[in-house]
């Protein structure tokens, strides 16, 4: 019966995305990425406020008590959480057809739970495996062609587009095999809360890393929601496109229209 | 006689001139590391904070093409504003880019940045590729400069894309944001601007 709601769910935020625009094109159908419309400002925009008030009030202080932890032991809640995101990236990995990049991730995987003690130290990476790049279901849907709809902000989980959040509901239908080795898996170790304290300390711990940047990036704002919008997109569509930054080049058209000297 | 004189001598003077233009031509990669060299200098030295404000502004308005930002910030919006708004937009650009600059840069203590490579993308751009250096509290970050080149004497930087994320389009989205809100007011970006800048 939860399947079923969630599978509904997932089918109505994807069609919700799906409406024909004045060219007749369908908007997720659309290759080519422009400029990711905001249909929800107003509610984005309240949305945005109250994750910037649980901000202050919970997640900042919990990030910064984080922070006093010892290094070794803050880098080893890192491995351990890189690692078990490899499970969904591998799948994910298939799916966008790289093959060889799956193989890898899987060696990185059994390497690092066996020897490196679940994932808590990154055997992988000292004996030369190359560097782990994260894929989601809502990458997946992108690389397929999967326009990504409108720009949404989500409570808690912050800046999401209707493409990314329906790719984290696959998570939760099946597409996780950690989610459902907690849920459904009957066994002694894990189970629901183990799953959400993992989510938990995730967040906390991507909070920690980026204390300075965000707060920087908050002081030096203008309109601080239009920014972490310009920021999490532009990340989203270099990750689909899983270009390398110094190589690959976007939105070049931009630049050469501006002429000063 | 006379004109042989003359010719050797004006030979002489082109070649002169066009060793002195070989010379003064700045390869983009050298220009981004002497920048980087110069700020590095002034945020690892004994300054005040105010000192180092001032400092950085001083290195960014002789490296930076802060109109050509200031430009392409605006995007389309510049094409409907009329002469006398495009320079109160100069004006109060040139004081917002400094002050957000530096406020930005100010914080860091010593940083080591280090070039790795260029790629020539055009005539007018050059992507030059570095990395702000592993320290104990954070991982290596990849920083992107986007050097114009159309004067190859006088390179200036138009962009910095840190771990694939421009700076200068997330600067631009979020003016237009502040003009859309606004019902494409150009002088509530403008009021912003100053309350920014106070």
């Amino acid at each position: 019966m939860k399947k079923i709601l969630i599978t509904v769910l997932v089918s109505l935020i994807l069609t919700s995305g799906t409406y024909a625009d004045t060219d007749g094109q369908n908007s997720l159908s659309k290759k080519k990425q422009g400029k990711i419309k905001d249909c929800f400002e107003g509610l984005n925009r309240a949305t945005f406020s109250l994750n910037q008030g649980l901000d202050k009030a919970i997640f900042k202080p919990v990030a910064k008590g984080y922070r006093n932890l010892p290094s070794s032991v803050r880098t080893g809640t890192s491995n351990a959480l890189n690692n078990l995101s490899s499970l969904v990236t591998i799948p994910n990995n298939i799916l966008q057809g790289e093959f060889k990049t799956a193989g890898v991730n899987t060696g990185r995987f059994v390497v690092n739970t066996t020897v490196g003690v679940l994932g808590v130290f990154n055997v992988a990476q000292k004996i030369g495996f190359s560097k782990y790049e994260k894929e989601d279901y809502g990458q997946t849907l992108g690389k397929w062609g999967v326009g990504p709809g409108c720009y949404l902000v989500l409570p808690v989980l912050g800046p999401s587009t209707v493409r990314d959040t329906a790719g984290s509901f696959i998570n939760i239908l099946g597409g996780d095999p950690y989610y459902n080795a907690s849920t459904h898996g009957n066994n002694e170790f894990l189970n629901d809360s183990v799953y959400m304290t993992t989510k938990v300390i995730s967040g906390v711990d991507f909070r920690a890393k980026n204390l300075e940047s965000i707060d920087n990036l908050e002081k030096n704002s203008m309109d601080f929601y239009a920014s972490v919008r310009s920021l999490y997109l532009q990340d989203r569509q270099q990750k689909i496109k899983n270009s390398n930054p110094t190589i690959e080049i976007m939105y070049e058209g931009d630049w050469e229209e501006v002429e000063s000297q | 006689m006379y004109p042989k004189k003359l010719i050797v001598l004006l030979t002489f003077i082109i070649i002169s001139f066009s060793s002195i233009a070989k010379v003064y031509s700045i390869e983009p990669d050298i220009f981004v590391q002497s920048t980087v060299n110069r700020a590095a200098e002034t945020l690892g030295g004994d300054l005040t904070k105010d000192q180092r404000i001032e400092k950085l502004k001083e290195i960014a308005t002789d490296t930076v093409d802060i109109n050509g930002i200031g430009y392409y910030t605006l995007g389309n919006y510049r094409k409907t504003i009329n002469d006398a708004q495009l320079n109160e937009y100069k004006i109060l650009f040139k004081e917002y880019f400094l002050k957000s600059f530096a406020s930005r840069l100010a914080e860091y203590s010593n940083p080591e940045i280090e070039v790795t490579s260029k790629k020539k993308l055009n005539e007018n751009y050059t992507m030059v590729n570095s990395v702000l250096v592993a320290t104990e509290k954070r991982p290596a970050v990849k920083i992107d400069w986007r050097v114009y080149t159309k004067n190859p004497n006088k390179p200036m930087i138009r962009d910095l894309i840190i771990e694939g994320l421009s700076l200068a389009r997330t600067q631009k989205e979020e003016f237009s944001s502040i003009i859309e809100s606004n019902d494409g007011d150009i002088n509530a970006l403008f009021a912003t601007l100053k309350e920014f800048i106070k």
